[in-house]
């Protein structure tokens, strides 16, 4: 009988106290619990920059083949959140199976605004394509302002929106996990795309020289057709994403724009790996920022930014030449 | 004899009709009514942010899109003035110049690192971090913002005076003062960019703008040319805002900074009117301001009809509306030409 109760005690310290120590110690800093806290901070904001790479991986795409800044690109991601969540509200799709419903949709007003709009534009001269998309930007925002209201909307994510996964040491949600993992099997698929087809030796080339490349009979302009249609696919995985873990509204898209350019910038033009990287190092500087205080943590990813910029203009991890 | 000039028929006109303009300008107050004020003084402060802004992406090549953030520090600056220092408004606005000119310091020593359209987001995140960074400053209403003081709005200097002159009520005599203010500044900020063009440095921009390499192998100094237009154009802006920010006597971080009016709005006043040229902002902002005004029971559609429309324009016109009327007629009412006048060569090219 008197041997009963250790046993108990024992089983119960290993079934129920064992799986939450890592929550236990989050809440006692005195067991060493400030530094599992800068863990959890920072795997949180590594995860972040996985959503943060998605956003600027089609922007790094189109910037590193045909040197276009696409202005409007934040505001192409909060349409793309909006067609998945027509998908899902008005046809009762799933959001995956939306999603997919609305990547060929995007491919194709990538593919017709680049064929119909930017090719007209694009040259020596910066300015005109930069302002015919800050002009598209604009004209976007309000757009979707007038048909789909000021009210903050989200993707109906059912079971996957609270989930997480214990991994020991932190406590990771699903969500931000799937984005992560998205975001490299993206990245892994542009590069298989850039560097083992035919189509990414044509990018490749029209990047290098777009003149010498038409005389290899290349369509400079067909290709960047083609190039911002797959942008506007990657665009759609990171606007479902983006739709799943957090409320949006018309007006959000120049700041997603902010964050997915210095991620480009940050890892250097051209390199996708980079990106990925530069949107780590914004993600983990927010939630640091936010961390210390919440107000900081939007001027925290920028400071980063403003930093990797005064120490290596070019970016961590430059490929391309300007 | 040859000689090398800028002087053409139309600009002889302009000559004589822009003071005329300007005579009637001054005395309009006594004749119109306190909304037109209201629509004059939001007009010309437009007007002045367009010609800056043309000055340094027509001319000088600097594509910013973070000018905002020279609006907003120079009405924060101006507002800090009334409200920690206690100095008259007036007085305050060169503060709000001498800040936007301080802050842009630092701004182009980051931005010029950056290239081309590098330096378009380089500046558009200094303007947010600025915005942010003004959000934190507690004595100043922080995030929410704040009001200037009735003490200081009801003795400003020379609404006295300018109530004796047209019998009218102290917040109508403001509008007034505003408007004589904007004016001046619209006056002097398109004067200075029309000298700056026909002098030295605008020969320089031209060079430059044209082809980089040519205009160094000749001598131009490109990057001091770059920090003066933009550390000019900077200072200007600061001041714009702060008279902006003197006739709403409100103020907060988000309309301070606000992307769309200071910005957006500018680049499309620009871009409609004719990028290059100082008549293309001047017919610009009418455009704009009529499609405004027709517009203002649409809500978000007016932003989108402008934003379509600057496409349209950049797409089929991209020397803007002027660009069409100039090339036409052959009219230059603010010429920065230089072409060479002389007895006609026969048989000559």
């Amino acid at each position: 009988m008197k041997s009963i109760p250790p046993i108990l005690e024992w089983r119960h310290d290993k079934g129920t106290e064992a799986p939450s120590f890592a929550r236990a110690a989050l809440s006692w800093p005195e067991r060493g619990g400030a530094a599992m806290i800068w863990l959890d901070t920072l795997v949180q904001g590594a995860l972040l920059g996985g959503l943060y790479a998605l956003f600027a991986a089609g922007l790094s795409l189109v910037f590193g083949i045909m040197r276009l800044v696409n202005l409007a690109h934040g505001d192409l991601i909060i349409l793309a959140a909006y067609l998945v969540l027509m998908g899902v509200t008005l046809l009762g799709l799933s959001p995956w199976i939306a999603a997919l419903v609305a990547m060929p949709v995007m491919f194709a007003l990538g593919w017709l605004l680049q064929a119909a709009v930017l090719n007209r534009v694009l040259g020596k001269d910066i300015l005109p394509p930069l302002l015919v998309t800050f002009g598209l930007s604009v004209a976007l925002q309000n757009g979707l302002l007038e048909l789909f209201s000021a009210d903050s909307r989200r993707i109906p994510a059912g079971a996957l929106e609270g989930a997480s996964l214990d991994l020991g040491l932190v406590t990771v949600g699903i969500m931000p996990l799937m984005t992560f993992a998205s975001a490299i099997v993206t990245i892994i698929a542009l590069n298989g795309l850039f560097y083992h087809t035919a189509l990414g030796r044509a990018f490749r080339a029209t990047s290098d020289d777009a003149v010498t490349a038409g005389l290899m009979g290349i369509e400079p302009k067909r290709i960047f057709a083609v190039a911002t249609g797959i942008a506007m696919v990657v665009v759609t995985l990171a606007a479902l994403y983006l739709g799943m873990r957090a409320n949006f509204d018309p007006s959000i898209g120049p700041a997603r724009l902010i964050y997915a350019f210095e991620a480009v910038i940050i890892g250097g033009l051209g390199s996708l790996w980079g990106t990925l990287a530069g949107g780590i190092i914004i993600g983990v500087a927010q939630t640091f920022g936010a961390a210390l205080n919440p107000e900081w943590q939007i001027l925290a990813g920028h400071i980063a930014f403003l930093t990797v910029m005064l120490l290596k203009p070019r970016g961590l991890f430059p490929r391309a030449v300007d | 004899m040859y000689r090398l000039t800028t002087r053409t028929r139309a600009g002889t006109v302009t000559a004589i009709t822009v003071p005329v303009f300007i005579v009637v300008a001054l005395a309009l107050p006594a004749l119109a009514s306190r909304g037109v004020m209201q629509d004059l003084f939001f007009i010309l402060t437009m007007l002045t942010l367009a010609q800056i802004w043309n000055l340094l992406a027509g001319y000088g090549g600097l594509v910013s899109v973070g000018q905002q953030a020279f609006v907003g520090i120079g009405a924060y600056a101006m507002f800090a003035g009334v409200i920690l220092l206690d100095w008259n408004p007036v007085l305050a606005i060169p503060l709000g110049g001498l800040a936007a000119l301080v802050l842009a310091v630092p701004t182009a020593f980051f931005a010029f690192r950056l290239q081309g359209a590098y330096f378009a987001v380089g500046t558009w995140v200094i303007a947010e971090v600025t915005r942010l960074l003004v959000a934190q400053w507690k004595a100043l209403g922080g995030g929410t913002g704040t009001s200037l003081p009735r003490e200081a709005t009801s003795s400003i200097m020379g609404t006295d005076a300018i109530r004796a002159l047209f019998g009218v009520r102290e917040a109508a005599a403001r509008d007034v003062l505003a408007y004589w203010l904007a004016l001046a500044l619209v006056v002097a900020v398109t004067g200075g960019v029309y000298w700056l063009l026909r002098s030295r440095l605008g020969l320089a921009l031209a060079a430059v703008r044209d082809n980089v390499d040519a205009a160094q192998s000749v001598g131009v100094d490109t990057g001091r040319l770059r920090w003066a237009v933009f550390l000019i154009a900077a200072a200007a802006t600061g001041l714009t805002g702060a008279l902006i920010f003197l006739q709403t006597a409100r103020i907060s971080p988000g309309a301070a900074f606000a992307v769309t009016d200071w910005i957006a709005n500018v680049i499309f006043i620009v871009v409609i009117g004719g990028i290059g040229t100082i008549e293309g902002p001047i017919l610009g902002v009418l455009v704009f301001f009529a499609l405004r005004s027709a517009l203002a029971d649409c809500g978000s559609w007016y932003l989108m009809t402008l934003g379509l429309i600057a496409v349209v324009v950049m797409l089929f016109a991209p020397k803007g509306l002027w660009g069409l009327i100039a090339s036409r007629s052959g009219l230059h009412l603010f010429p920065v030409r230089r072409r060479l006048t002389g007895p006609k060569i026969e048989g000559g090219i």
